[in-house]
């Protein structure tokens, strides 16, 4: 879906003085075909679902197309919509929709890394953040005093500013080579961050990226257990002991966590 | 001021495998034991949602918190020791039943070679083999004399495995058969095989079959799951403290269990211990249990670092290499190892169970001849298949990008095509390898944290050279079409996860002057505190530890006995 104007409706938009339902009229994608403009509509669009605006009218809020149900997890726990623009494109180069199927952005790890720095993960919760604060030996391990999310908040605003410097247009703008081109530069480190390490941003970029795309959906990742099919990965299984012993190689339909609880 | 509580016969600091041990073992002898431990209670019923990688394997669900306390380390002395901030080299246990509950199961018996390493090193090759600042010694216990106890573990988790061709004798068979055979298990033994070497199934605390231990403890077979390291068994069917002792110490009625109690410091008198000083982590509320033998069980680092906390024992010097709790911390060195890419096999990887492999010894101890080899000792040499889960496993064979379209391929390509055979590979004592309480870092009490002295050394390079081209050998030979061999020990990194196999800290051994315990795990200066653990193990061997520390949990426990009934001395 081609849109441009993202970035500038998000600015000229006043959020609060709209209520949810108003701003999808207003921005034309209940009634369907004439704008679906805004960072809005542009998030609204099922994760297995290409194209959005060809609705004819009949689809509303909240309402899935036929056999589909709506996924209301796809909602922002933490990032601002710039920041999950960015994820969702950079993620989308590190594990891109080839013909083995579906990349980042389908798999919806822009919505897994959100949530994940919404709680404990981004708070750096169980990890030992008291000081002093010395820089370390790299065998030493991470020695910074910034929790994930600030890591985030930092990474992200550096690659927006090294693609406005480079090529003078948002990162998400940029060619899938540019947006390459930035991302290798992050994890060289060959652009310099005074603030935080970049190949250390890139990694942990890299590393929630497999995580979003394979952690059992319950996340907000691995839409439809996209990523387990890519590897066949048979996700929860309760017993291999039939074959377990067996020479040839079985495929096995998926099962997510959420077949353990009775749901009616 | 603490509350001080009605004192017991024996508290026991951490319930995991050496405290559940003790604790099922003193209650059967009539004795009253108080139990603390400082995380929460577990129970196979929490393993419903257990199939979840992300949060047991890389959200750390059963590990302690590191918020509230960590380690610190430093590669040597010359370096600031800085804090292990998250996870990395090694998950530290918690809660119930600690470690053991999310360990794989992989069962070993040290060999008769490592409990005389020096002897036997030096009747073989003669002093010089051992090079300047090495500190191996004798255990102070023989592989015969330990021999009962390890077989009392077995019986007591149904241990499955078949005998090592090249291991200590046995005096009866493993009480299970062995686990099934993969065909992955299967090309590794072929190969092995075909190189003359001594392929076994490897001993395992995943079930074979359904298993009633020799207290009337029940439980069921093993599914190969797939997760299990790092995982509670949802079954029930991987041997853990709180499916095997602690319901037989339950069931005397003599032992109390206290969970969110985290012991501060071993109180004493007179050379003798008194009993103990902890805090409610619910409350904040401090306690004192007063006991007649006070019995650590709070893994390596904790043993060591509540008895200098406490005063107790002589704190080790590495300067002048005297002094001896936090003496001979030693690791496990895991970086030999080959991974082999199949073009045109598919296997079924993402099924297995924790101490699910094949394994062999030929390299291992002194199973080899050293005599031109720059190193002592060696490693076994194994394949298991715990289960590929796909977050963690994305093995792509040399020269892939690490990211993007081809890294996608690859990574979906091979996904249940890669292979890796590692070494477990032994890890010497140095004398400037130590623990020691760190100078500025603090536990949520204010405490100081313990701090690791420690890298690889000269030794580890060679080895890990050796034994990384033998198991690309075997990969090879198992008819993989890429192998890569690992054959390079860099320095020790904090950062990535090697194992949980610390050791050393608070040594066994004949003399006060260089162990800190004799060989009931009884401390020599005080004689009615035991320090149980891989704290007691004077270097690593090529194995995973808890063979060995389960046979010395029970020794210790007949030496507690033995005490309670006639105090004094063991030794
Ligand atoms: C992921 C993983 C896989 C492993 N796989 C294997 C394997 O296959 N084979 C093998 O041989 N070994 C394996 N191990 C190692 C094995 O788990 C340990 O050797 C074993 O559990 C050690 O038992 P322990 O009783 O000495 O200590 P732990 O099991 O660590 O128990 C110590 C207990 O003490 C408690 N404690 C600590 N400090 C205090 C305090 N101050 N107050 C109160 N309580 C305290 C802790 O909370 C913990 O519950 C593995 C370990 C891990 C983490
Ligand atoms: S692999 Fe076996 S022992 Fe391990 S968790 Fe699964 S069922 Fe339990």
């Amino acid at each position: 879906m081609a849109n441009e104007t993202e970035e500038q409706d998000l600015k000229d938009h006043k959020e609060p003085d709209q209520s949810r339902r108003n701003f999808l009229k207003n921005t034309g994608y209940a009634v369907g075909g004439l704008v679906v403009g805004g960072v809005v509509g542009s998030l609204l669009r099922s994760p297995n679902k290409s194209t959005t605006n060809n609705n004819t009218g009949n689809t509303t809020e909240n309402k899935a197309p036929a056999g589909e149900a709506v996924n209301f997890n796809q909602a922002l726990m933490y990032f601002t919509q710039e920041q999950f623009l960015i994820t969702e494109a950079a993620t989308e180069r590190l594990f891109p929709a080839d013909d083995n199927g579906p990349g980042a952005k389908e798999l919806g790890v822009a919505y897994f890394i959100d949530h994940q720095l919404a709680g404990e993960w981004g708070l750096n919760g169980r990890e030992y953040m008291q000081g002093p604060f010395f820089k370390g030996e790299t065998t030493q391990g991470y020695q910074g005093r910034l929790k994930r999310r600030e890591i985030f908040d930092i990474g992200l605003q550096e690659m927006q500013n090294y693609s406005n410097k480079k090529f003078q247009k948002k990162f998400k703008d940029l060619t899938p080579e540019e947006q390459d081109t930035v991302l290798k530069a992050f994890e060289t480190d060959e652009v310099k961050l005074t603030t935080i390490s970049a190949s250390g941003f890139f990694k942990t970029l890299f590393g929630s990226t497999m995580e979003g795309a394979y952690a059992d959906p319950l996340y907000g990742g691995n839409g439809n257990m996209g990523g387990w099919k890519l590897k066949n990965f048979p996700g929860n299984q309760m017993s291999y002991t039939k074959i377990i012993e067996q020479d040839k190689f079985e495929k096995i339909t998926p099962v997510s966590l959420r077949e353990h609880l009775p749901h009616s | 001021m603490a509350t001080k509580l009605p004192k017991t016969d024996v508290v026991v600091v951490g319930v995991g495998w050496g405290g559940g041990i003790i604790a099922a073992e003193l209650t059967k002898a009539g004795m009253n034991v108080v139990g603390l431990e400082r995380g929460k209670e577990r129970k196979t019923e929490d393993y419903y949602m257990v199939h979840d990688e992300l949060r047991y394997a890389l959200r750390y669900e059963m590990f302690q918190d590191l918020s509230k306390e960590t380690i610190t380390f430093r590669g040597n002395e010359k370096i600031r020791s800085l804090p292990m901030r998250s996870y990395g080299s090694f998950l530290l246990g918690d809660g119930l039943g600690g470690a053991g509950v999310h360990w794989n199961g992989m069962t070993f018996r040290f060999l008769p070679y490592d409990f005389q390493i020096k002897t036997q090193t030096i009747e073989r090759y003669g002093k010089k083999k051992i090079p300047d600042g090495m500190t191996i010694q004798d255990w102070g216990i023989t592989y015969d004399e330990l021999e009962p106890y390890f077989l009392k573990f077995e019986k007591m988790a149904g241990i499955g495995g078949e005998e090592n061709p090249l291991g200590g004798k046995r005096s009866e068979k493993y009480p299970t058969p062995p686990m099934q055979v993969s065909p992955v298990m299967k090309l590794f033994s072929d190969a092995c095989k075909g190189l003359k070497y001594h392929p076994y199934i490897m001993p395992s605390a995943n079930l074979s079959e359904q298993y009633t231990n020799p207290d009337g403890v029940a439980r069921a077979a093993c599914q190969y799951c797939g997760f299990c390291e790092r995982f509670g068994c949802e079954y029930g069917a991987k041997a853990d403290p709180v499916v095997t002792v602690l319901p037989v110490a339950k069931n005397t009625g003599k032992f109390e269990l206290r969970t969110h109690s985290n012991v501060r410091r071993i109180l004493h008198k007179g050379g003798k211990a008194t009993g103990v000083l902890y805090i409610d982590t619910t409350t904040g509320e401090e306690y004192e249990q007063p006991a007649d033998i006070v019995v650590m069980t709070s893994y390596v680092f904790n043993n060591t670092r509540l008895l200098l906390l406490s005063n107790m024992g002589k704190p080790y010097d590495s300067k002048s290499g005297t002094g001896v709790i936090g003496r001979n911390y030693a690791y496990q060195v895991e970086a030999a190892a080959g991974v082999g890419f199949f073009e045109e096999k598919e296997f079924n990887l993402f099924s297995g169970a924790g101490a699910m492999a094949m394994t062999m010894d030929d390299f291992n101890g002194d199973n080899f001849d050293h005599k031109d080899l720059n190193f002592i000792h060696g490693g076994s040499i194994s394949y298991s298949q715990g289960g590929n889960r796909p977050i963690q496993n994305n093995t792509v064979p040399p020269g892939t990008p690490g990211w993007g379209k081809d890294f996608k391929a690859a990574s979906i390509k091979y996904a249940n095509r890669n292979v890796s055979v590692w070494a477990e590979g032994s890890c010497m004592p140095y004398r400037h390898h130590f623990l020691d309480l760190d100078p500025a870092y603090k536990d949520e009490f204010g405490d100081p944290l313990i701090r690791i002295t420690f890298d690889f050394e000269e030794r580890d390079r060679e080895m890990v050279k050796f034994l990384g081209a033998k198991c690309g050998q075997i990969l090879k030979e198992m008819g993989a079409d890429k192998v890569v061999a690992y054959t390079e020990q860099g320095p020790y990194e904090i950062t990535h996860y090697q194992s949980t196999h610390n050791t050393g800290g608070v040594i066994m051994g004949d003399s006060p002057d260089t162990s800190a315990v004799n060989n009931y795990l009884q401390m020599w200066d005080f004689d009615n505190c035991f320090v149980v653990g891989a704290s007691a193990f004077a270097h690593n061997g090529g194995y995973n530890p808890t063979g060995t520390v389960g046979a010395l949990s029970y020794r210790a426990a007949e030496g507690i006995i033995k005490y309670h009934k006639k105090p004094g001395s063991l030794a």
